[in-house]
């Protein structure tokens, strides 16, 4: 069975990536990752504003315990040797290099144009073999119009693309008025590819505390429907890559999002929850289903069910919902 | 650094020997004290880095549990054959002196290296003289000083090939922070020159010397009348060659690096009819000193000592020139009830010895002269008056130089304006808050200047004695030559005032010369600040013709992201200004600096920094325009005219930093000083302060229970007080039944508050009508200065509430007790006073502490001021600091001796029944003094008791009067940090627990030394670094608590104030009542720990959810009731280690140096946690039979 997928212009040996999440904080677990079938890894991501908070935190503290009184000048070994929190994360990427074939992706998540172009070329000095950029920003600030966001990721995928000679995909959230129009231009300002979707921190309340709970939930199975909507709409007409990522808890939803178009389909979620050795168990249903299928290859399925390839291409538009909800109308009169 | 070779490098003194005896060593046995700690660091850190010595391999560091173990160590070191190494002072040195017998005994070779400090006496003190050198004089050491940073370094090599040629042991000294912590250019010796001195020969007959089992033989042998004196005299040529093998080496040094020095060294004009003979860093002074004055036609001269032991009488005559008529020996030291000190009787004797031998046709007239003890300032000035005393017919012997001895009148006087400035210099002074950076700043503009340019600079910095809102005044000079004055900046060109109310407290514009320039951070602007300033600083800039700049650093500090930080921004203005640099070069080197500084530690932080540098000149602005000045206006007296005289008279010149001007006369002749004086302090460090929401508190106390500074204060009162009232008293009504009437009131002492924020994270409630505030905020201080000191006047003359009407046995009503600790000068948010304060709030009026030396001892007793209190029947803690080593067996003395007082008490109490009343005599014996009533009881039948006597005229009665006080019973608290209990003090503080006598131990455990910076002791945890465990530390902390339970017969309880207070209260309360030894390990955090301090107590809350700090309690009384003693009191581990330990930098550094061992060490730190909170429950759970019995 031929598995192997093309991805931001890299050869892979398998559609299934382990998106941005902890678990590669582990060299361990990368290497465990390749071993059970991962087509590639998008490391951890490098969030500039995290960084930045680290390191005026640890100058904040250094400058509290510094020639203080007489007796103490200082109350730390000396910092020569500090590394910040980059300097072990490009650290476990060349490491990780060294150890596995597999492509790795370096996930950058910046806030600065400063901190886009720093982190990035230190990114590719350490031998990713792409970026992965993600742009995760809550337009709170309610004067600023869409188009001002929209400019706002162009802009930054401008500036990685002169930055880095590698990929450049991006990671973005599906709140856009016009996704497809966006798409374009995301594709004529450099992006190789496209990762469908962020999932955007959403605060819950502690009605007790009255605080913001902090938690992340783990993505399941259904929330897959929004991005396998967007790339079956997308597939086709960009000749960029598309990454789906959001849901795949199974063989079942990395299927469903080839079949729409994507050439890769990303879990993190079901690897958190099952292990990472999961991996090679939907590796596995993956094969027995192109078997029975009678798919030798990725590309002889992949996008078969985009807005191009199947009979209707409105289903994908308004007729879609609206029968959906015409659906729904005869579920509740039927209990 | 090590192995690259600096032709100059700008670095202090410490560095300066460190360096040299890291490279000639292959072992160090460490202990921290100050101020040679730095010493030990350096080698530490050196080795965890991998630093090699000039062998190839890196030198093995052992941190001790004492100097005393240091030294035992660095003997058998020795004994086996390494070359070994330690550095130390004052009492440190004290320490070893045992084993520098011995080490000088078996003619071994090694060299300690001492930054030489007072010794402990009538109080400590962590500055410079040369006490303890020369209490170590007699060990057969030889000694060998230095005087400047660049000796501190050459000499550290010149001894340590002298110890292998000579075969005796070596003290190289320099003097406490004047050379160990002064900032100077030097020349560093490359490795080859290094390697050209040190003789492999001597280091392999060293080796070969050792105790060998394959060549045994035995060292260290017990002898008899018949031998031993005999064999004390076997060494005596030793001793006669060493002063010419020292000289031999010189001489190779001075081939090698053309620096030249000798044992001893004269230096003058070639006829001197005066001359002085020195030692230490007051040589430079007295030597410059002597050339200016020879310039105008004196005939003088300085002999210089670098070879005190084994004195060579031989070697010193060589150098005197002919024809001296007098000579004035200076000793940085004293020696009580000696004839003279001891360079003094030395010179005396080789004078006398060669004048007996028929070698001098005539004797000079000598003196002999004190001066610089405990860093006091020695100056061209003081020289010059004793060379002025020389000349007299009559010469002062046995003088004193630098202060006013109005009691034995035996000091010089001096003109203080006298100067000896070089053209070329510029003398800068900058006065700065402690942390604040201007140190730092400073240092680094002395790196810039001495690393970058032809030019010499030097930097020495003051500190005042707080740990909290310490000033900061850091000297420099920088010039075209060697700078060579060993002393403050006394006549500055520039002045910076980072702290603009200082203009007010301190006289800084004193020391600036005439056309001198100052800069101040200020609010106001250029055309407003004139009028804001005293008149006396007005005065200055006008009479000196001042140049005058302002600069708003705090704004552009926040403007640029650098909250507050405003040394980037200072330092940037003094370039620009001084013209020590071109302006352009100055600012380039400045951000070469900050890159340097902030490399690897981020890039945001080096963008901000140089934003503020871009930023800064075009916030800097001269003020030209000088209106009139504030003719009348009052400067605010230091302290209140309600402070005692004493307080008025002595403490506030110490508190303005006058304290030079103090005469002998108004000094306690014994160390003895008046309680609760901080309260005249009104320091007012905190721009933010507490303040209380009457509406949404619930009256918990929390707030004021953790408060470490005492400025929370609790009453309740009847509301018909409040008529009284002023305006803007706050108040509300009590929150507690059966109180009708009754207000409620809780006062912030607003100009000791040190905005630490602590009340404000513990207060468990939030304003419903904005949710951002609870019952305690921060707000700023100025607006509401006026209306608070009105407050607290008022609040002042509520009292407080009575004991026995307050249940404190819960935390809400602790509030109510009087704190007899308050206002320290500890860290802002200290983890430690809070548990102090409460251990007075309980006890304070029957109170004896022992405190060790560290943090509590400086906080709790360093001049000017104490915190420890009284109340207002002036009954409070009586405390006293012995050393640090003996405080468990020196609070182990107090209570035996209160006890033996007690019982003679109680012998002539009953001796006197008949006079007294049976009745009377048996209510005051047999009193219980459990409960508060029962101990307010008895104290009302002394005060009886007291009254009777003094009508009798029984001579026993006379004798009871001295003792009736112990009738009311006494608590003994034996108080210090971890460094103490689990190492220097660990044998006392276990032979004290197992007296069994009824002693209180309190452990302020912050896990490293804090008082020294931090270096490790065995409280510090796995997996956190610390000084001295640069790579981690990688032993368990000690389980003290289940060492002492071992006993079984001693109380024992581990708290955490901020995870369970309630429980710390508890603690407390049963420790006090079991009489017996009790023990209580109190979790402090520390600035040490590398933490937001605002988050102190959530911190500690971390530390026990975690399971890091289980809270226990042992308490011998259940195991006599046959039950369970044990009680484990936090509930299971709900947050992992790693949740608790990565909020503080102590445990996060290794993770930023060395990633994949810090893994490795949290987990096995994990592991720890998970089996001692195992082996805690099981114990909380077995039967009371499987503890030890009590009988």
């Amino acid at each position: 069975m031929n598995l192997t997928t093309k991805y931001l212009g890299l050869k892979l040996n398998s559609p299934l990536v382990v998106s941005a999440c902890t678990l590669s904080e582990d060299l361990d677990n990368i290497m465990l990752m390749e071993d059970n079938g991962a087509g590639a890894v998008v490391m951890f991501s490098v969030f500039e504003e995290q960084i930045r908070k680290e390191e005026k935190k640890l100058a904040s503290i250094l400058n509290a315990t510094t020639n203080t009184f007489a007796e103490a000048s200082d109350f730390f070994p000396d910092l020569d040797d500090y590394h910040v929190a980059t300097e072990q994360y490009l650290d476990i990427i060349r490491r990780a290099k060294e150890r596995v074939k597999m492509p790795i992706i370096g996930s950058l998540n910046g806030i600065t144009p400063e901190g886009w172009i720093e982190y990035a070329k230190q990114l590719e000095q350490a031998g990713v073999d792409a970026l992965e950029i993600n742009v995760f920003y809550i337009p709170a600030d309610i004067r600023i119009s869409g188009a001002e966001v929209e400019s706002r990721y162009l802009d930054i995928i401008r500036l990685v693309k002169q930055t880095v000679s590698v990929p450049v995909a991006v990671k973005l959230s599906p709140y856009f008025s016009a996704l497809g129009r966006l798409s374009v231009q995301m594709e004529e300002a450099g992006a190789n590819g496209l990762v469908l979707f962020n999932r955007f921190y959403q605060p819950d309340f502690d009605i007790r505390s009255l605080k913001l709970m902090h938690n992340l939930n783990y993505s399941d199975a259904s929330e897959i429907r929004l991005p396998l909507l967007w790339i079956a709409i997308l597939s086709g007409q960009l000749r960029l890559s598309l990454a789906a990522t959001t849901g795949v808890h199974s063989a079942e939803e990395a299927i469903k999002y080839l079949l729409a178009g994507a050439d890769v389909a990303m879990t993190a979620s079901a690897l958190y929850k099952k292990g990472i050795s999961y991996l090679s168990t939907i590796r596995q249903e993956l094969e027995i289903w192109m078997d029975d299928m009678g798919f030798r290859s990725l590309d002889t399925f992949r996008g078969a069910m985009n807005q191009f390839n199947i009979d209707d291409p409105t289903a994908y538009e308004r007729a879609n919902y609206i029968r959906i909800l015409e659906g729904n109308k005869v579920v509740r009169s039927n209990p | 650094m090590m192995n690259k070779k600096f032709k100059a490098a700008t670095l202090d003194g410490n560095e300066a020997c460190a360096y040299i005896a890291y490279r000639v060593n292959e072992v160090c046995a460490i202990y921290p004290i100050t101020p040679s700690s730095a010493m030990a660091e350096f080698a530490d850190e050196w080795s965890a880095k991998g630093y090699k010595n000039i062998w190839g391999n890196i030198p093995d560091i052992i941190e001790m549990q004492s100097e005393g173990g240091a030294a035992g160590t660095v003997h058998g070191s020795l004994q086996v054959g390494s070359l070994t190494t330690t550095f130390t002072a004052s009492q440190g040195l004290m320490l070893m002196l045992p084993n520098m017998y011995k080490i000088a005994g078996e003619l071994t070779s090694a060299v300690i290296h001492v930054a030489a400090r007072s010794l402990a006496t009538q109080a400590l003190s962590i500055f410079g003289d040369h006490q303890d050198v020369m209490a170590a004089r007699t060990t057969g050491f030889a000694i060998m000083s230095s005087s400047n940073v660049q000796e501190a370094h050459d000499m550290a090599l010149i001894a340590q090939a002298a110890t292998l040629k000579a075969r005796l042991p070596f003290i190289h000294f320099f003097d406490g922070f004047r050379t160990s912590h002064e900032v100077n250019k030097i020349d560093i010796i490359p490795d080859e020159i290094i390697r050209d001195m040190i003789d492999e020969n001597l280091v392999i007959a060293q080796r070969n010397r050792a105790l060998n089992p394959d060549n045994p033989f035995i060292r260290g042998t017990a002898q008899n009348p018949d031998v031993y004196f005999q064999g004390r005299e076997a060494s005596n040529p030793v001793y006669q060659q060493c002063p010419d093998i020292v000289e031999q080496v010189m001489h190779q040094f001075y081939n090698l690096t053309h620096r030249k020095y000798k044992p001893f060294e004269y230096t003058g004009v070639p006829d001197p009819e005066h001359i002085i003979v020195i030692m230490g860093s007051g040589v430079e002074t007295a030597i410059e000193t002597s050339a200016a004055l020879n310039a105008q036609g004196a005939k003088t001269g300085v002999i210089l000592v670098r070879l005190f032991r084994p004195f060579s009488a031989a070697h010193l005559l060589k150098v005197i020139p002919q024809g001296v008529k007098s000579i004035a020996v200076l000793d940085r030291t004293k020696e009580s009830g000696a004839i003279g000190e001891p360079l003094y009787t030395d010179i005396i004797s080789a004078f006398m010895e060669a004048y007996g031998k028929g070698e001098l046709d005539a004797l000079p007239r000598i003196i002999g002269g004190r001066y610089g003890l405990s860093s006091k300032e020695f100056t061209p000035a003081m020289v010059k008056a004793i060379y002025d005393n020389l000349r007299q017919e009559k010469p002062l012997n046995h003088f004193t130089v630098g202060i006013n001895d109005d009691v034995t009148y035996k000091s010089l006087e001096y003109d203080p304006s006298y100067t000896i400035d070089e053209p070329g210099w510029t003398q800068a002074l900058f006065f700065g808050l402690g942390a604040d950076g201007t140190v730092g700043a400073n240092k680094n503009s002395i790196k810039i200047i001495g690393e970058n340019t032809d030019l010499f600079a030097q930097g020495y910095f003051v500190y005042d004695s707080k740990k909290s809102g310490a000033r900061t005044v850091s000297h420099l000079r920088f010039g075209p030559k060697p700078i060579r004055a060993p002393y403050l900046v006394g006549h500055a060109d520039f002045v910076a005032c980072h702290q603009f109310n200082f203009v007010h407290k301190v006289d800084m514009l004193g020391s600036a010369r005439n056309g001198a320039t100052f800069l101040l951070n200020t609010t106001y602007p250029a055309n407003e600040v004139w009028s804001n300033l005293p008149l006396q600083v007005q005065q200055h800039i006008v009479d000196k013709k001042m140049k005058f700049y302002v600069i708003d650093a705090n704004q552009v500090a926040h403007d640029t992201g650098m909250a507050g930080r405003i040394n980037t921004i200072m330092q940037t203005c003094f370039f620009a200004i001084s013209g020590v640099l071109p302006r352009e070069e100055a600012i380039n080197q400045i951000k070469k600096a900050i890159e340097k500084t902030y490399f690897k530690k981020g890039k945001a932080v080096i963008d901000q920094n140089f934003k503020a540098v871009d930023q800064t000149l075009e916030n800097l602005f001269e003020v030209t325009e000088f209106p009139a000045m504030n003719i009348g206006q009052v400067p605010d007296p230091v302290v209140s005219d309600l402070a005692p005289d004493f307080v008025k008279d002595v403490l506030s010149l110490m508190m303005e930093g006058k304290g030079d001007e103090v005469p002998v006369s108004a000094m306690p002749i014994d160390g003895t000083y008046p309680s609760g004086t901080t309260k005249w302090e009104k320091r007012q460090i905190s721009e933010m302060i507490a303040a209380w929401d009457p509406v949404t508190c619930i009256q918990c106390g929390n707030c004021s229970f953790v408060c470490p500074h005492a400025v929370i204060r609790a009453k309740f009162y009847h509301s018909n007080t409040l008529f009284e009232a002023p305006d803007g008293f706050k108040s509300a009504p009590i929150n507690a039944k059966g109180f009708p009437e009754t207000k409620y009131t809780l006062q912030v002492y607003a100009e000791d508050c040190t905005g630490c924020n602590l009340c404000v994270e513990v207060c468990p409630v939030t304003n419903p009508s904005d949710r951002s505030r609870k019952a305690i905020n921060l707000e700023p201080l100025q607006p509401v200065l006026s209306r608070e000191r009105q407050n607290i006047t008022f609040f002042e003359k509520i009292p407080y509430n009575e004991r026995s009407r307050v249940n404190y046995s819960m935390v809400h009503g602790a509030q109510f007790l009087e704190p007899l600790f308050e206002f320290s000068g500890a860290c802002a948010g200290c983890g430690e006073t809070p548990y102090i304060k409460l251990l007075t709030q309980l006890y304070g009026e029957r109170l004896l502490v022992a405190n060790a030396t560290g943090c509590s001892s400086i906080y709790g007793g360093n001049l000017p001021t104490t915190p420890w209190s009284c109340n207002s029947y002036n009954r409070g803690p009586a405390w006293s600091n012995s050393l640090f080593e003996d405080n468990a067996e020196f609070g182990l003395g107090m209570r035996i001796s209160a006890d033996k007082q007690l019982s003679n008490a109680r012998d002539l109490l009953m001796d006197l029944t008949d006079e007294l009343g049976h009745d009377f005599v048996a209510s005051i014996l047999d009193a219980a003094q459990v409960l508060e009533s029962e101990i307010a009881e008895q104290r009302r039948r002394v005060h009886r008791l007291k009254e009777l006597l003094l009508e009798s005229t029984n001579p026993k009665a006379l004798s009871l009067l001295s003792l009736a006080d112990h009738l009311v019973k006494r608590s003994v608290w034996i108080v210090g940090g971890d460094g103490w209990a689990y190492d220097i003090g660990s044998g006392g503080l276990d032979h004290a627990l197992a007296s069994g006598r009824n002693i209180n131990v309190l452990v302020l455990d912050t896990e490293v030394y804090s008082n020294t910076g931090g270096q490790m002791s065995k409280a510090t945890p796995t997996a956190a670094t610390a000084k001295f465990a640069a790579a981690g530390k990688r032993v368990g902390k000690k389980d003290l608590a289940l060492q002492v339970i071992s006993y079984g017969n001693v109380y024992v309880a581990q708290v955490a104030m901020g995870a369970n207070p309630q429980q710390t209260l508890l603690a407390m309360r049963e420790a006090e009542a079991y009489d017996g030894p009790s023990i209580i390990l109190a979790y402090s955090h520390c600035i040490a720990h590398g933490i937001d301090m605002q988050k102190g107590m959530e911190q500690q809350a971390n530390a026990v959810a975690s399971g890091y700090w289980p809270l226990i309690r042992y308490n011998p009384v259940l195991r006599k009731n046959n039950r369970n003693p044990f009680v484990l009191d936090s509930p299971r581990p709900v947050i992992s280690l790693k949740d608790y330990a990565y909020q503080e930098l102590r445990y996060k550094v290794l993770s930023l140096t060395n990633p994949e061992e810090a893994g490795r060490l949290i987990e096995l730190a994990q592991e720890i946690v998970d089996l001692r909170w195992k082996t805690y429950e099981q114990m909380a759970m077995s039967a009371a039979d499987s503890f030890q019995p009590i009988f």
